[in-house]
């Protein structure tokens, strides 16, 4: 067991938005927060998934909506007080620890904000090791876990407690809720015991997060190797590319932003040509018409001079940027796992080879 | 004939210029920024007077671009002691006004409060006002503070909520007290536009300061006929009450009035403009005849804001930027300068800095002072310094471009002579007579403008109609402000439908900004 205090939340905000591997959104609002509630509280406990008895009822905490709609009523902080009732209440069992669902943006200083609020300790582990779309995309899926009973609530006070037949009805009744509650609600999912949480949880998910966004801020302070080089042996990341913005297409479907980013090669890349698909994350890398990255990999758009992770709402015409893969959390190479994240679940036309492997063969 | 002189502080320079009824520039001076901006203001406008030798009583309008309210932000000097009210509970209750600001900064607010209130994305309300509590709140502020600031959840869908209060504070406190609300001042996001409403409320002091001044220095020197303005940063000018009112909205006027000023000269629709001071170059886009508006959050003095800012990129590069061979035999130019000091500092002047204007000197792109004294300057030396600024202006050419098309750039300022003439990326690079003062010359001839806001109900007149008549109203007060009818134009329109509010309503916003009269 540590503690988390305001100068962890700095690192961790940064690690976890390069963690959501283009989407996640800016976790400015979310940040405000978790420093309010540490500010207010104390400091917050993080605890292994070890640390947690089998038996004990361990629940993620998110908040859905839109973006825009968060950035204007915030929260009303007695949230996590109202979804730790509704779901203690619901199991007659008492909440032990909560976990984020997802590493970037919001969702991954939300749960700091309900641990802090409420006491009660955060565990070291989440359900995706990145950002992901959709709410059935979390390793708990492949535990056969479901997402209810879920538990929602709005900052006047209203919640909800939903069972459905599947995560499809669990989403659309979620956003149907969402919006009559005016666009942005917080939610208690796919509510675990300990045991479960050991066998599909991703590990030090938020101490990997606060590991990254530190090699970060402290980039260009290494004497003995270029930036660069002590960015990718800090992040253990894989160099895809190097290049600059030269055309965004985007497109909205659903709740989703669809789009590719087209680079044009510079310094050791010069002539060559790279591609980025993205939905929300970035889904696939492609240079010179070969994959060189898929999902569930992480692929990430990060500044050459800054080293600070660009999301897909930010790319734009001329920006300079250094194409990093990160190795993905294992479980999701599966074939459970590829089911639900695999590049074909999204559409790409691959199967999904291993960045490692497909780094092997491009060299 | 009539004139018109417009200034511009700047943080080397203040410049100042009079033109004539026909737009022509009939004077232009140029002298180092003083300690005391009065002062130097004054200094300013004794000199132009003397070279120009016009009859001052005919001198009708005077412009003053200044960046008092910038460094009174960033040195935490001169702010006034505020309250705070934020209206919004139960939402937004989870984060605490000024959470994220410095402390030093954090000591303008006397007091806070977060009351029940505010709207849903589509104007539903939250909650009712609570009255009570705003009355009791401002009872507690009452003789401790001279500006309060209030902000409200979704005030940019509706702000009926700010306006009542503002009321209820007007009541309580009397009619002498400053109010800022969020809904003049930001757009979408409620922390960053009650954060540049907190900086509005509390720069109402150095405001009242530098709009007095001006007025002063200018009925010191006899310009007793001269109606005076500010500029903003969005292009046109500012009563001096509206200055009072909304002070922030000067900030960032300096780069603003560039670009005006470059699109004046050369009148170019669509371009990008390079403007090169001593020490920053700061690069912006012209469209339509005004600067292109930044879409993302701007940091001032640390403090996140989303008021509209002129999208522009700033460089450590300029006239005076100092040039220094590396270990590993590169040559790097700037960030550091000699700023002002460049006429006592630079080789070509006599000095033992060698600098951006050295370069240009030693290579024959500029002729200034003496070049005998950088003939010494190794050729492959100078070629490596000038192959360094030309790439760092064309890549942020590229970075403030939407496309890779290439576009006309236009360069002005008077460090603007150590640019190369071709630039990748550019269809074509001027450098205009007068390009000096331009941004004196951007604020002179600034336009007027008119903003119009209200919510229209769709159900009992058509959509069309509505907004011709709103356009109307902008144009009508456009006009009010001192603009010439015939030449106003609609610059801006916003139209938010707020979904759940009776009658198919929409909040309509239409600015509309023509030339003075």
């Amino acid at each position: 067991m540590r503690t988390i205090g305001l100068k962890e939340i700095e690192d961790i905000a940064l690690g976890a938005s390069l963690l959501g591997a283009g989407g996640g959104g800016d976790p400015y609002i979310g940040k405000l927060m978790a420093m309010s509630a540490i500010k207010e509280y104390g400091p917050v406990s993080l605890i292994s998934v070890d640390e947690i008895p089998d038996d004990e009822l361990i629940v993620p905490m998110a908040m859905m909506g839109a973006p825009t709609v968060l950035a204007e009523k915030a929260a009303n902080g007695r949230e996590a007080k109202a979804l730790y009732d509704l779901v203690s209440k619901y199991f007659g069992k008492k909440v032990y620890a909560f976990m984020p669902m997802e590493a970037g943006g919001f969702n991954s200083m939300f749960p700091i904000v309900c641990a802090a609020t409420l006491g009660l300790p955060l565990v070291d582990v989440d359900g995706m090791g990145r950002a992901f779309p959709e709410l059935q995309m979390v390793t708990f899926s492949i535990g056969g876990v479901s997402a209810t009973p879920m538990a929602l609530t709005d900052e006047k006070g209203n919640a909800v407690i939903f069972e459905t037949i599947s995560n499809k009805w669990t989403e659309e009744l979620a956003r149907a809720v969402t919006m009559s509650c005016g666009g942005s609600v917080a939610v208690a999912l796919y509510p675990m015991n300990g045991k479960t949480v050991k066998k599909y949880g991703v590990r030090d998910i938020v101490t990997r997060s606060e590991q990254l966004g530190k090699a970060i801020r402290t980039v260009k302070k290494s004497t003995d190797k270029s930036p660069e080089e002590t960015f990718l042996s800090f992040t253990g990341g894989y160099r895809l590319f190097k290049g600059k913005i030269s055309d965004v297409v985007r497109e909205t479907r659903g709740a989703f932003n669809f789009g590719t980013v087209l680079l044009d090669g510079i310094a050791d890349c010069k002539g060559k040509e790279a591609k980025v698909e993205f939905q929300n994350e970035n889904l696939s890398a492609i240079v010179d018409g070969e994959y060189v990255a898929t999902v569930p990999d992480l692929i990430c758009l990060v500044d050459t001079e800054t080293f600070l992770p660009v999301t897909t709402d930010a790319l734009k015409y001329g920006k300079r940027v250094l194409v990093v893969g990160l190795p993905c959390f294992p479980l999701w190479r599966c074939a459970e796992g590829l089911e639900l994240v695999g590049p074909r679940y999204f559409g790409c036309d691959t199967d999904y080879i291993p960045l490692e492997e497909r780094f092997e063969e491009v060299k | 004939m009539q004139y018109r002189l417009g200034i511009d502080v700047g943080g080397t320079n203040t410049d100042a210029v009079l033109i004539d009824e026909n737009l022509n520039v009939v004077a232009e001076i140029k002298q180092p920024t003083s300690e005391d901006v009065y002062t130097g203001i004054l200094c300013a406008l004794r000199s132009i007077l003397q070279v120009s030798k016009i009859d001052r009583s005919l001198v009708t309008k005077a412009m003053l671009g200044t960046t008092q309210c910038t460094n009174a932000i960033v040195e935490r000097k001169h702010l006034a002691k505020i309250g705070i009210l934020r209206i919004g509970a139960p939402a937004a209750e989870a984060i605490p006004p000024m959470i994220d600001w410095a402390e030093a900064l954090q000591t303008v607010a006397v007091d806070t409060a977060i009351i029940g209130g505010g709207y849903e994305y589509d104007g539903k309300e939250i909650a009712p006002l609570d009255q009570e509590a705003a009355k009791a709140f401002f009872l507690s502020l009452k003789g401790r503070v001279q500006a309060v600031a209030i902000s409200c959840v979704f005030a940019s869908v509706r702000n009926d909520h700010e306006l009542e209060a503002a009321r209820i504070c007007r009541k309580v406190m009397g009619e002498d007290i400053h109010i800022s609300i969020s809904s003049e001042i930001g757009s979408m996001g409620l922390v960053e536009r009650e954060n540049a409403t907190i900086l509005n409320a509390a720069l109402h002091q150095v405001a009242k300061t530098f709009t007095d001044g001006f007025a002063e220095s200018l009925q010191q020197e006899g310009l007793v006929n001269a109606e005076l303005y500010l500029s903003q940063n969005d292009g046109t000018l500012m009563t001096m009450e509206q200055a009072r009112r909304y002070p922030i909205l000067t900030i960032a006027c300096g780069p603003t009035n560039s670009i005006r000023g470059a699109d004046y000269l050369c009148s170019i629709q669509e371009s990008v403009v390079i403007d090169v001071g001593g020490t920053t170059t700061d690069i912006g886009v012209i469209q339509n005849g005004f600067p292109r508006e930044s879409g993302v959050a701007v940091t001032i003095g640390g403090v996140r804001t989303n008021f509209r800012m002129p999208d522009v990129i700033s460089i450590g590069l300029g006239g005076g930027s100092i040039v220094q061979k590396q270990s590993d035999g590169s040559v790097t130019v700037g960030p550091e300068s000699v700023g002002y000091q460049i006429t006592q500092k630079a080789l070509v002047f006599g000095g033992d800095t060698i600098t951006a204007t050295d370069l240009a000197v030693a290579s024959g792109l500029a002729n200034l002072g003496d070049p005998a004294k950088v003939a010494h300057l190794d050729a492959d030396f100078v070629q490596k310094g000038l192959e360094a600024i030309k790439m760092m202006v064309e890549d942020n050419l590229d970075a403030i471009k939407i496309s890779s098309d290439p576009m006309d750039v236009v360069l002005v300022g008077g460090g603007s002579l150590i640019i190369p003439k071709t630039l990748l990326g550019a269809k074509s690079v001027q450098t205009p007579p007068h390009h000096g003062t331009a941004n004196a010359i951007g604020s002179a001839i600034s336009k007027v403008s008119g903003t119009y806001e209200k919510l229209i109900s769709f159900d009992k007149t058509s959509r069309e109609e509505a907004l011709q008549a709103a356009k109307q109203e902008a144009i009508a007060l456009a006009v009010k402000s001192g603009a010439l009818e015939e030449t106003v134009q609609i610059i801006d329109v916003e139209d938010v439908p707020l979904a759940y509010y009776p009658g198919n309503t929409s909040r309509v916003k239409i600015k509309a900004a023509g030339e003075l009269a």
